[in-house]
């Protein structure tokens, strides 16, 4: 069974379908990345995947079990599933270690005595343990995205979600950020992206999933994606990002 | 007639107490209430949010003399009782408060992201949690400066409440000038007492707005 499935799914925004029936499957340990014009509805996928956004038709299941069905345990599944977003969305009032260990003190995942040492444990997989007295503001971009991605690790997520995260990075701070993602693949995270890094894509996913107009268009292993897309709009979009 | 004595001066400052009082009152009542009324102005529930916009709307387009008088004199005609002085111009001034805090506190909380709120969903927290420990704390940052500019407001608008009879520091000031006809020395202390409370806490309120960006 998929780690997560999404079957046919539709999703409105207003009048605009955004997602005409998009299906795919994620195994556990996979790293399946998204690729895609923006409008193509990739980000809108991922934040659906997370019950960020309603669905209109269609069933998504993560660990088999359906995530719009007005879950109950909507909050106990989103302990288990991270999400990073472009943006960080870091807590701008509260230094980093607070930032790390307040969703697991308030949900219970860990006691007052043991949260220091967690937010250490997950700053130094990021390579950021000098930071842990920091304020979010003192960060530059790069380390702010990593603490977010630290502040997901500290929930012990069964399956992490990275939307665009390094969209809104300096060049030269993207790098930083994509070592700490292939690290986690290496561990066997099973992880979905929405990226415009097609040399991560290339080289760490193991499978891509191009979107196009609301559907999954073309998908397969990057070997055979990269060099030899079946459909023209895959073939052009990746002329242009060349 | 009597000449202006030491006597008075303290009767002035003593009346201090009964503004002090009415101010405090008035943010114990008022504070919880207008934080009510900001979370129920940015509620999900339509008519939860018209409610609240119109408490806020009268309070704010209604002259607090006018809320004075209606509970002092108004409610004695509608339900026949008379009301203490003191429980009218409570009830007055809390809802004077809660009116204005509320406003305040609900632009405080829109004005912290979206965002902000998705990323405490996203990390399984309720939304009580997300409000109590990511949104509020923001808000209340974002809030403060105009919050601590409303206490300004509400300090000298307990003035008012003399009019109703009810012995504050503008009613001493009253008194004693009756009693004394020396109505520009008294209503000076009055006002510069008034300015005593006053100004430190608009000193505060703009050292404040210098040291609290809204950035952490």
């Amino acid at each position: 069974m998929a780690l997560v499935e999404v079957r046919d799914v539709h999703k409105k925004f207003g009048r605009v379908e955004v997602l005409k029936g998009v299906s795919l499957d994620v195994a556990e340990g996979e790293i399946v990345t998204i690729i895609g014009r923006s409008g193509s509805g990739k980000s809108t996928l991922l934040r659906c995947i997370n019950a960020l956004e309603t669905i209109e038709g269609g069933e998504i299941r993560v660990e088999g079990r359906s995530v719009h069905t007005r879950m109950k345990d909507l909050r106990l599944f989103r302990q288990r599933v991270g999400i990073v977003f472009q943006a960080f969305n870091l807590f701008p009032h509260l230094k980093v270690e607070r930032n790390i260990t307040l969703a697991p003190l308030l949900t219970g995942r860990t006691t007052k005595a043991a949260a220091r040492a967690l937010a250490e444990e997950v700053l130094a997989r990021v390579g950021l343990s000098d930071k842990i007295d920091a304020w979010p503001d003192q960060l530059s971009g790069g380390q702010q995205q990593r603490v977010a991605i630290a502040r997901c690790l500290a929930m012990r997520p069964h399956l992490m979600l990275f939307d665009e995260v390094t969209s809104a990075l300096d060049p030269e701070l993207v790098g930083e950020v994509l070592k700490v993602m292939e690290e986690m693949a290496r561990q066997g995270m099973t992880m979905i992206l929405v990226t415009h890094e097609m040399g991560f894509a290339r080289n760490v996913a193991n499978r891509i999933v191009f979107m196009h107009q609301g559907r999954v268009w073309e998908e397969g292993p990057p070997s055979k994606l990269f060099t030899a897309p079946e459909t023209p709009e895959l073939a052009s979009f990746i002329a242009n990002t060349k | 007639m009597r000449s202006l004595s030491f006597v008075d001066f303290v009767s002035l400052i003593s009346a201090i107490q009964w503004t002090v009082m009415l101010v405090v009152l008035a943010l114990a009542f008022g504070a919880p209430l207008g934080l009510g009324l900001a979370t129920a102005r940015i509620s999900r529930f339509a008519p939860l949010r018209w409610l609240a916009a119109s408490i806020i709307q009268v309070v704010q387009g209604v002259p607090l003399l006018g809320l004075l008088f209606f509970f002092y004199f108004g409610m004695p005609m509608f339900l026949g009782v008379q009301v203490p002085a003191i429980l009218a111009v409570t009830v007055a001034y809390t809802l004077y408060t809660a009116g204005f805090l509320g406003d305040i506190w609900r632009g405080g909380l829109e004005a912290v992201k979206e965002a902000q709120w998705e990323a405490g969903a996203c990390l399984g927290l309720s939304v009580l949690q997300q409000f109590v420990h990511i949104i509020g704390p923001q808000a209340l940052r974002l809030s403060l400066p105009p919050t601590v500019g409303f206490l300004v407001q509400l300090i000298k608008g307990t003035s008012l409440a003399s009019i109703v009879g009810f012995v504050e520091l503008a009613r001493a000031g009253q008194v004693a000038s009756a009693a004394t006809f020396q109505p520009l020395m008294i209503y000076g202390v009055v006002a510069s007492l008034y300015f005593a409370l006053c100004f430190p806490l608009t000193l505060w309120s703009r050292s404040l707005e210098a040291r609290l960006d809204g950035s952490r």
